[in-house]
């Protein structure tokens, strides 16, 4: 598949911000990290930024973008739709946490209410997310159960990472985010493995004999209908040489999963101003990581209709 | 709506033989022709005269080496939508531009609707919808919607185009929910089969395989050319003397 960025940026920015939203509500809610005006400004602001960002990108793909509004209106059949549906509704319980937190300087009784279902509302956006790739069955590295969560790991995994970054950075450190977000990227790195493996052996029941109904022997590709790449082979036809897909794998995991991890574990033992910046660093690295990952996952996954192609 | 409706009045599709196609291209360039003023027109060609051409069809014929334990044969495929009976490229859409028509199962792209986020041919096995990005939407078959049930046309003309235009009758259209209609029984004589049935996605239409080999026809290799050898004798003088 063709690894368009906006689609890539997009996936990874808004799985950051809801990660980091609900975060913020549910430690906000719990009253575990404090109802500061600078942290709820800059914390919620960048959460609701990324998201805005993610979601304002992805319309960068779109061919009529001004129309972008009917996208809500599906929701009973499209996972596509309900992403929107939840992306938008999710806006409600976030600004009103935003008002109590900034505005009223408390995170507690219905602000903390608005603040666990904003965190709902993430949780509920990021599974419609991961669920437009996993339920496209033409494409058998994303119609997988590591699809959607996987969705769900890096969103928690690259918000906690960022939330960690911004509590040091306002010397209002707190253990047990610090911990969370070591153990999450280490979940990560152990699902990102495993999905690899699952689709490095995956065995597609697909082949070019069921695509042409030519039953026995072997189909080979004589000739294209066409002479120069069509829309299909530019959109889905998208390949990656197997020694560049090797390498972008170390760098997947040495920027999202390794880095951050030996960052996180030496922010345990430093003081301050160095804690905040080795955690700053660690949330700078793994969002590059996940954007090189989240390439790697539209660049390695095979569309069916390329088998038509003898690809 | 993208939901899909529960029984379909009728399933139009079509039949394609892959016994008797040819691969002559003419209801690739019959489909263009039609469409390209039709129901989902404008099917855009996008540098057309140049080095990177590119465009909008709606029926692609691909030709394949098909090896078996038989022998070997050449197959013309011809590839286009299947309106299938459970199109994920219906329900995927988030806008409602797509859908499929419950009085006959035809799918087709409302073009006013659709926001060209692409989906539906991510969602597509059988790569039938092709992105027209001059327009900003997706194009696909319609079956030829504005030809069959037009009534300015003769009625023998009111088939498909590619069906219209096919030298050897290797398209056929009609109703394949009816199990006595001409196309049923073509299929259930033929073995008509499913393309890519693994992914449930139920096409409608069928596609014929080729007919058995027989030994009807024995094959009659030409006899072997026999290596040139050198000759004793005159012509043995002569051709040592000539290759020298």
């Amino acid at each position: 598949m063709h690894p368009a960025f906006s689609v890539v940026f997009f996936t990874t920015a808004t799985g950051a911000g809801y990660g980091l939203l609900a975060l913020l509500g549910i430690f906000g809610g719990f009253q575990i990290i404090p109802a500061d005006f600078w942290l709820g400004i800059v914390g919620l602001g960048l959460a609701l930024g990324l998201i805005a960002a993610g979601l304002l990108s992805s319309t960068g793909h779109l061919g009529r973008p001004e129309r972008a509004w009917r996208a809500f209106s599906q929701w009973r059949s499209s996972w596509l739709s309900r992403e929107g549906v939840a992306s938008v509704i999710t806006f409600i319980p976030a600004g009103l946490f935003g008002i109590g937190w900034l505005f009223f300087g408390r995170t507690g009784g219905w602000v903390a209410i608005a603040g666990f279902l904003a965190a709902i509302g993430a949780v509920v956006t990021v599974c419609t997310t991961g669920m437009i790739y996993a339920s496209l069955k033409p494409i058998a590295q994303w119609h997988s159960r590591y699809t959607l969560p996987a969705y769900l790991i890096f969103a928690t995994m690259t918000g906690s990472v960022l939330l960690n970054a911004l509590l040091q950075s306002f010397g209002v450190a707190s253990i047990a985010v610090l911990a969370l977000s070591l153990l999450i990227t280490l979940l990560g790195w152990g699902w990102k493995l495993a999905t690899w493996r699952h689709n490095d052996r995956l065995e597609i029941p697909t082949t070019a004999n069921t695509a042409t109904g030519l039953a026995g022997g072997t189909v080979r590709s004589l000739e294209w209908p066409h002479t120069e790449e069509n829309y299909l082979l530019k959109e889905m036809g998208f390949r990656i040489a197997r020694k560049h897909s090797a390498k972008l794998r170390r760098i997947t995991q040495a920027l999202a999963f390794w880095l951050p991890m030996l960052l996180l574990v030496a922010v345990f033992s430093v003081p301050y101003p160095f804690a905040a910046v080795l955690s700053a660093l660690a949330a700078i690295a793994q969002f590059a990581g996940m954007l090189v990952e989240r390439w790697l996952f539209f660049a390695e996954a095979k569309h069916t209709v390329t088998l038509y192609y003898g690809r | 709506m993208t939901c899909l409706p529960a029984h379909p009045d009728k399933k139009l599709g079509l039949v394609i033989d892959l016994d008797t196609c040819v691969g002559c291209q003419a209801c690739v360039t019959a489909c263009k022709e039609w469409n390209t003023g039709g129901h989902m027109a404008p099917l855009t060609d996008i540098d057309p005269y140049g080095g990177h051409v590119d465009g909008v069809w709606f029926n692609r014929v691909h030709s394949y080496e098909h090896t078996t334990e038989m022998g070997g044969r050449t197959v013309n495929f011809p590839r286009s939508c299947l309106h299938c009976e459970t199109p994920a490229c219906v329900t995927v859409c988030p806008t409602g531009a797509s859908y499929k028509r419950a009085s006959d199962g035809i799918v087709l792209v409302d073009e006013d609707k659709c926001i060209g986020c692409k989906l539906c041919s991510w969602a597509c096995p059988y790569g039938a919808r092709e992105f027209d990005s001059d327009v900003g939407v997706m194009k696909k078959c319609t079956l030829c919607v504005d030809r069959i049930y037009n009534d300015n046309l003769a009625e023998e003309d009111r088939v498909p185009a590619c069906v219209a235009a096919c030298p050897t009758s290797a398209r056929h259209f009609g109703d394949l929910g009816d199990p006595q209609s001409a196309v049923s029984q073509l299929v259930a004589e033929r073995g008509g089969v499913d393309l890519m049935p693994e992914l449930g996605y139920h096409p409608t239409n069928k596609y014929l395989p080729p007919r058995a080999h027989t030994q009807r026809a024995a094959s009659v290799p030409a006899k072997a050319l026999e290596p040139v050898r050198a000759e004793g004798g005159f012509l043995g003088w002569v051709d040592r003397m000539l290759s020298n």
